[in-house]
């Protein structure tokens, strides 16, 4: 009985791997496509000629996109982290009165829906530039949407942060206090040499958002400074874009990220997990 | 003396995040309500305080009650439709089963992408175009012989069907949730059960599911929120239409195509309002209950 039910449940599992891999097959079949064979009798079948036609011109119009995800992400993601990191072991290793207010108060800041600051946002943005006088740094540029992102970024990776370090003991903290070592000595010297999980989970966790994002972008960037999801969304929207195209550049836009989760799920699921369980 | 030297570096080395937290959420925040309070229509004009005028008027708009429902629609089929089947697929795998690993390994993937493209492939599947112009799932369904349907494009049924691509992004990261409470059940307690005689439901009913209560909490407020704010997915699918527009949307138009910062600042706080009033008590209680523990 128990045997029968075991195959029942894998049965079911392996039914439902099946529907969640249907968008992943028509992404693939559909890229390698010919224009020729693009007619809609055709649109479940396995492509006749294998071709990389579409993939080359998806390509040349999204390049420009991926370049400047990847100026958004790693120096977006690397700032997220530092900042993270330093909340994070204050609020758990040298916590000063309020402090739990004041987590609570970014932790707000984590799930405010970010229309809610978009357009003070923007006119800031512009403030900004017009103040420095650098036309289309902030607004309109990667810098601010880099500024953007790290800042609204701060309460999940402060929290990640602080969850890993109240696992470090105080003693070590103690020790080296003792030892005569200030508050950035104990961090330089005790906490940072063992936070390489926690980084790299922050690290993961930002980039996957960073280059996913589309709503910041789409009101924070122009033309030049377009990333990723932005000229994807034109590409795809252009009604005269082939599906195949369309498909290609959806693939391109995710392989950083498909290539982080495969690599590195252990930590992308780590992150997952922190978002949830907050405090 | 000696203690305020204790915690003073602290603080400092926090106050360039709390300056930021302090400027871009909470002041940004009120800068929002308080534009959405004026009467600035136009990018041009210095805008005057109107009081609520401006949040009771977007009532008379047909096109703000088409949004909100649709916001509700969609969140009621995304967030019922990703916990029952994150669940479901968490209940099936929960005392472990032959290549758990790449079972959660692919239903968790679609997290790793954007909605944007989500959204590509979903517009694809669900073409309304029917029998031989059918391309996607119709041409599918109408091969095994179910029904064809419009998908996105009906008027009262459309965002359900936008909840399908969000649903089969979310549902993994709901499983991973709930695998984790399941595994977090103590096997003495489910023992214990059993030798007072329960059946293996009884067990679950009484034992197992009580247990998942703060699991299923954070599913919700997670979904919910996600829920309430949905827009990279919506303009991926269908752009800016009004079949399928939803408050996020109906912002992005006002603030883009019909230049009235005022009236897209006045949806933002609706849908910043949407989300706090359960945000906020839930964010409360779990951080009492951590410093309870």
């Amino acid at each position: 009985m128990r045997h029968a039910g075991s195959w029942v449940r894998l049965a079911l599992l392996i039914a439902f791997v099946v529907v969640f891999l249907i968008p992943i097959y028509v992404l693939l079949v559909t890229s390698f496509k010919p224009l020729t064979e693009a007619d809609p009798s055709q649109a479940w079948n396995l492509p006749g000629t294998w071709t990389f036609e579409a993939w080359g011109v998806a390509w040349e119009k999204l390049a420009p996109g991926l370049w400047n995800s990847v100026l958004l992400a790693v120096p977006g993601s690397i700032l997220s982290c530092a900042f993270g990191s330093m909340n994070g072991y204050v609020l758990s290793k040298w916590r000063f009165p309020g402090a739990d207010v004041l987590f609570t108060l970014f932790l707000f800041g984590m799930f405010i829906p970010y229309q809610g600051v978009m357009i003070p946002l923007v006119q800031l943005l512009v403030g900004l530039n017009e103040l420095t006088g650098l036309q289309g740094f902030f607004y309109g540029g990667i810098p601010g949407l880099v500024l953007a992102h790290v800042v609204y970024g701060i309460p999940i990776c402060t929290l990640i942060f602080r969850n890993y370090y109240v696992t470090i003991p105080d003693e070590l903290i103690e020790a080296s206090r003792v030892d005569g070592a200030g508050m950035l000595r104990a961090y330089w010297s005790v906490v940072l040499p063992v936070s390489g999980p926690a980084i790299a989970v922050v690290i993961i966790w930002q980039f996957t958002s960073l280059w996913n994002d589309f709503l910041f972008a789409v009101f924070l960037t122009g033309p030049t400074s377009w990333p990723t999801t932005v000229m994807l969304n034109n590409i795809a929207g252009a009604q005269a874009t082939p599906y195949s195209q369309q498909m290609a550049a959806a693939i391109l836009a995710s392989i950083p990220t498909m290539l982080i989760y495969v690599l590195l799920g252990r930590f992308f699921m780590r992150g997952l997990m922190a978002g949830a369980l907050k405090g | 003396m000696r203690r305020v030297r204790a915690w003073l570096p602290g603080l400092l080395l926090v106050t360039p995040s709390i300056v930021a937290i302090g400027v871009f959420v909470y002041g940004l925040l009120g800068w929002n309500f308080q534009l959405a309070m004026t009467d600035k229509h136009d990018e041009v004009s210095e805008g005057s305080f109107v009081g609520l005028r401006n949040f009771i008027d977007i009532w008379d708009q047909a096109r703000w009650h088409l949004s909100v429902n649709h916001a509700i629609v969609f969140t009621v089929v995304f967030v019922a439709g990703a916990l029952v089947l994150g669940w479901f697929l968490a209940f099936l795998m929960e005392k472990g089963i032959w290549g758990e690993g790449t079972f959660r390994a692919i239903y968790l993937f679609p997290m790793a992408v954007s909605f944007v493209a989500t959204g590509i492939v979903w517009r694809w599947l669900m073409n309304s175009g029917m029998d031989e112009r059918a391309v996607g799932l119709n041409r599918l369904f109408d091969a095994i012989g179910l029904p064809q349907w419009e998908w996105f494009r009906n008027q009262e049924w459309g965002m359900a069907a936008m909840a399908l691509p969000a649903v089969w992004q979310m549902s993994g990261y709901v499983m991973a949730l709930f695998l984790a409470g399941f595994r977090g059940v103590p096997e003495e307690l489910r023992e214990a059960a059993r030798v007072d005689g329960a059946t293996e439901w009884g067990v679950y009913r009484h034992v197992v599911l009580p247990l998942l209560r703060p699991v299923t909490l954070s599913a919700l407020i997670i979904l919910g929120h996600i829920s309430l704010k949905v827009f990279d997915l919506i303009v991926a699918v269908s752009g800016k239409q009004i079949v399928t527009d939803v408050p996020a949307v109906f912002m992005w138009v006002a603030v883009f195509d019909s230049h009235d910062p005022a009236k897209g600042a006045t949806i933002a706080s609706y849908i910043v309002l949407s989300v706090a009033v359960f945000v906020i008590p839930y964010l409360i209680w779990s951080v009492r209950k951590e410093r309870r523990s």
